[in-house]
């Protein structure tokens, strides 16, 4: 009995100790990454062969003023001393301010990341509840004509531009059809009439019981979301497909089988079970690809994002706006990974 | 497999419910105008910083200056804020008389105070736009001495030269001047910076509009000033940035907006057919042209600069590529302008062309970089006057890069050839003959880099002239000395002046007094209603 207590307790403290490792391991993964990121970023923008100054002061200002801006800015100092005062600055929390916006760039990020965070969520949930029952399908139906459907929408919702996609959707759904509202997140009729707390204009808006908002905001979501949901279903598809094909060919499926069970429940309940767990990756990275903002989905759609906010700050050499975007889709990458980790040991047994 | 059919429909139902909701769509509210845009160059709304186009318009609407001019005829100047002026004999003196019993949107009365603390405070603050006052002698340290309250509605303004009228007067009707509210400002102060870091993204004025509500990159929202003397029609104007043009396109002809404003060529002949779409234009104070940089041996050579301005199919760009949104014209200083030239003497002549490039030694040509934005309208301007230099034998390399890098290269003068634009940035004729006639100092390290220095050109006696010309207090003989910089420097100067800007709008046709002015800050929506 002793024994068996010592060892339960035993059994804790590893328990313990591992839990600790992996979260000091997982923090010093996320710094590395971190500050790598930041460093390599940083370098490159200082390199690019673009004034910054001129983003701020304009072609036209005075010389006095440029010198004043480039003064401000902390460039006439050496690149390492520059380097070292952004680090120090970036470890309490400060990114700078945007010289495009002014604003600091954490509150600039805030602003828009909700507005991708809205749209790449549902995009992954479409792509993923309807990605994952056409890649069994098609890996059931090996060789017919459903596999050769199946496959033949991912391939075409994978190489075809997305921009180009969307405008065809805009031009059929919403000026043809007019089943959708056009581009933006909201029609400005309804705009003002809830007042912003998650910046998520769906929850904002269901939250405040403006229900005439919420469907517009429905409706004003629904084809970009789809269009990204098609998107990460043609490769989520592709992806559950072989992982299905894999997983098919395994003996306990054919024990199933001869044990009689119905196909139903070998397809969906065995064989996905266990290809669900290498595909928690494939959705994570599918996820973190549309958090990092498509642009030009964006661009087509007036939306707001943080795609737009990167890209605008990079034409216009706004470096600390790119850095903070960098760092926050860094960070994105490194959660997403974290929680696919977890998700696996919840899913497969064998990796506790 | 029953399944497929049954998981397609119930998907294609789901659809079909979410959306039903939304079928039908209102237009655009009666009271409301909402235009599309670009807007992502606006940083502030502070009219002592803004220098961007979207911004100045936004200004244009929301604020009042001191003077104003005719957007049909620029000459005509009048009082806006200002009720009588008149100017010293010495001509360095000038005194203002406020309208009386004016209000801000804030209810504030509009006082003599206030327009002296406006002005101030935009040579204090000292940001993009502080030279338009700066130029006139008044610094940090002595704007306080300079520009003085001298009665409850009376202020003087004391400039350091006898300049032309003309120039003090167009430059206090430019936004920079324009008239704050000085309560709310020092209501809203911190560490005496003037209330600047509040107003960058605040309202203090008392134009036809508020400015209630800017989302970067998102939407402005304007609001109907209820003190304004000569109410607004509209209840607001909305503007969104809408980046992608098709995108503006398809709003527009949906009703969803009014005014596009950013639609290219194609777009506009595809919605002029639309019977419920009009098109508006305007020409703008903005000229397109190629900077020939003189450190490039064969370009510094006369025969060779005149050759360039013999290769370029100035219509066929006009008419195609530029189609809408832009006209020729040769000259510095754009029509509309006081002393503008309006004729436009070079086409394009392959075979005096030649001529000129045998004279200067060059009989077989020469091959040159070209530093080129990449936008799709200055690169298909480019890949034009690439065909038509090449029929000279000339082989441009056309160069393309990000507009802040070419920009960058330009002013370290490292270009062979630039292709970009100029907007004056106020409305006499000095802001251009000061960039394209004008250069006090060519060498390397100089500080100021009007477009003579980036393309390292020594103007000789023009620069001389076009200080002159500041002070000629003659209006006629002003515009003479004008013509005369303008023909100096398209015989010989190192700029192939090409086209004026048209902008252009796409105007739903309920849609009237939209009006599109010639500078961006004369973009006017006041007297705007609908139908």
């Amino acid at each position: 009995m002793v024994s068996a207590v010592t060892s339960r307790g035993g059994e804790h403290a590893s328990a313990l100790r591992s839990f600790l490792k992996r979260a000091a391991q997982f923090v010093v993964v996320l710094v590395t990454t971190l500050l790598g990121l930041i460093a390599v970023t940083f370098f490159i923008g200082r390199v690019v062969p673009i004034d910054p100054v001129i983003a701020i002061v304009g072609d036209r200002a005075p010389p006095q003023v440029y010198e004043r801006a480039r003064a401000e800015l902390g460039l006439d100092k050496p690149l390492i001393e520059q380097f070292a005062i952004y680090v120090k600055k970036a470890v309490t929390g400060d990114f700078g301010n945007s010289v495009l916006t002014t604003n600091p760039v954490m509150t600039d990020i805030a602003n828009v990341f909700p507005a991708t965070l809205e749209l790449a969520t549902l995009g992954t949930i479409i792509g993923t509840l309807i990605g994952i029952p056409l890649g069994v399908l098609a890996a059931v139906r090996r060789g017919t004509l459903i596999d050769q459907v199946v496959r033949f929408l991912g391939l075409v919702g994978y190489s075809i531009p997305i921009f180009w996609l969307g405008l065809m959707g805009l031009l059929f759904f919403y000026a043809k059809l007019g089943w959708v509202a056009g581009p933006g997140r909201i029609d400005v009729t309804y705009s003002y009439l809830y007042t912003p707390v998650t910046g998520i204009v769906l929850i904002d808006t269901l939250l405040q019981g403006q229900m005439d908002a919420f469907w517009d905001a429905v409706s004003h979501v629904l084809l970009p979301a789809c269009l990204l949901g098609y998107f990460s279903l043609a490769y989520i598809s592709r992806m559950t497909r072989s992982f299905m094909l894999n997983e098919l060919a395994q003996e306990y499926v054919i024990a199933a089988r001869v044990k009689g069970l119905s196909e139903f429940r070998v397809i969906w309940r065995h064989a996905l079970r266990n290809a669900a767990v290498p595909l928690i990756t494939v959705i994570a990275l599918s996820y973190a690809n549309l958090l990092e903002g498509s642009v030009l989905t964006e661009t087509v759609f007036a939306w707001p994002g943080l795609g737009q906010y990167i890209t605008n700050s990079l034409q216009n050499a706004d470096m600390n706006a790119v850095l903070g975007g960098t760092i926050v889709i860094g960070t994105v990458f490194v959660l997403l990974n974290l929680v696919s980790d977890l998700l696996y040991r919840l899913l497969d047994p064998r990796t506790r | 497999m029953k399944r497929l059919p049954k998981f397609i429909l119930s998907a294609a139902m789901v659809t079909a419910m979410a959306t039903s909701f939304t079928a039908v769509k209102a237009a655009t509210p009666p009271d409301t105008l909402v235009q599309a845009w670009q807007s992502d160059d606006i940083i502030s709304l502070d009219p002592a910083e803004v220098f961007e186009l979207s911004a100045s318009e936004i200004l244009g609407n929301t604020y009042e200056r001191l003077i104003q001019y005719d957007i049909t005829d620029v000459s005509k100047i009048s009082g806006q804020a200002a009720e009588s002026w008149t100017v010293s004999d010495d001509g360095k003196t000038y005194t203002f008389k406020l309208r009386p019993n004016r209000k801000f949107a804030s209810g504030n009365p509009i006082t003599a105070e206030d327009a002296v603390y406006s002005l101030q405070r935009a040579v204090a603050l000292d940001k993009s736009p502080a030279f338009i006052l700066g130029q006139f002698g008044l610094t940090k340290d002595n704007v306080k001495d300079k520009i003085k309250q001298t009665g409850p509605l009376e202020l003087t303004i004391e400039v350091d030269k006898p300049y032309a009228p003309t120039l003090v007067l167009y430059c206090l009707g430019n936004s920079v001047a324009s008239i704050v509210d000085k309560k709310l400002l020092v209501q809203n102060e911190k560490d005496s910076d003037y209330g600047y870091n509040w107003l960058k993204t605040h309202y203090a004025g008392s134009g036809p509009y508020i400015m209630r509500d800017w989302k970067a990159n998102e939407v402005i929202v304007l609001e109907r000033n209820p003190n304004y003397e000569k109410k607004t029609p509209l209840a607001r104007v909305i503007f969104r940035h809408i980046k992608e043009t098709a995108s503006q396109r398809l709003l527009l002809e949906k009703g969803d907006i009014d005014v596009a404003r950013s639609l290219n060529p194609e777009e506009i002949d595809a919605v002029a057919k639309n019977p419920d779409v009009k098109i508006q234009s305007a020409p703008k104070g903005t000229v397109y042209y190629l900077g020939l940089n003189q450190k490039n041996p064969n370009l510094a050579k006369p025969e060779v600069r005149q050759a360039l301005k013999y290769l370029v199919d100035y219509a066929a760009i006009a008419d195609t590529i530029m189609k809408y949104k832009g006209v020729v014209h040769q000259n510095f200083l754009p029509k509309g302008f006081l002393g503008a030239t309006t004729t436009n003497p070079y086409k394009l002549d392959v075979a005096k062309a030649k001529e000129l490039l045998a004279k200067a030694g060059l009989k077989d040509g020469f091959s040159v970089t070209m530093d080129t934005r990449s936008t799709a309208e200055i690169t298909g301007i480019a890949q034009a006057m690439q065909s038509t230099f090449a029929q000279a034998g000339i082989k441009l390399e056309i160069l393309p890069m990000d507009s802040k890098q070419a920009l960058t290269k330009y002013r370290a003068r490292q270009h062979d050839i630039y292709i970009g634009n100029w907007g004056s940035d106020y409305q006499d004729p000095n802001s251009n003959a000061d960039t394209f006639a004008a250069n006090d100092d060519n060498s390397d390290n100089a500080k100021a880099k009007p477009l003579a220095w980036r393309n390292a050109w020594d103007p000789g006696p023009l620069t001389a002239k076009t200080r002159a010309a500041v002070m000629e207090r003659d209006a006629e003989k002003r515009a003479e000395m004008y013509k005369e910089l303008q023909k100096a420097v398209l015989d010989d100067g190192p700029f192939v002046i090409f086209l004026q800007q048209t902008e252009v709008a796409a105007v739903r046709k309920n849609v009237q007094n939209f009006i599109l002015g010639p500078s961006f800050s004369d973009n006017d929506v006041s007297q705007t209603k609908k139908n």
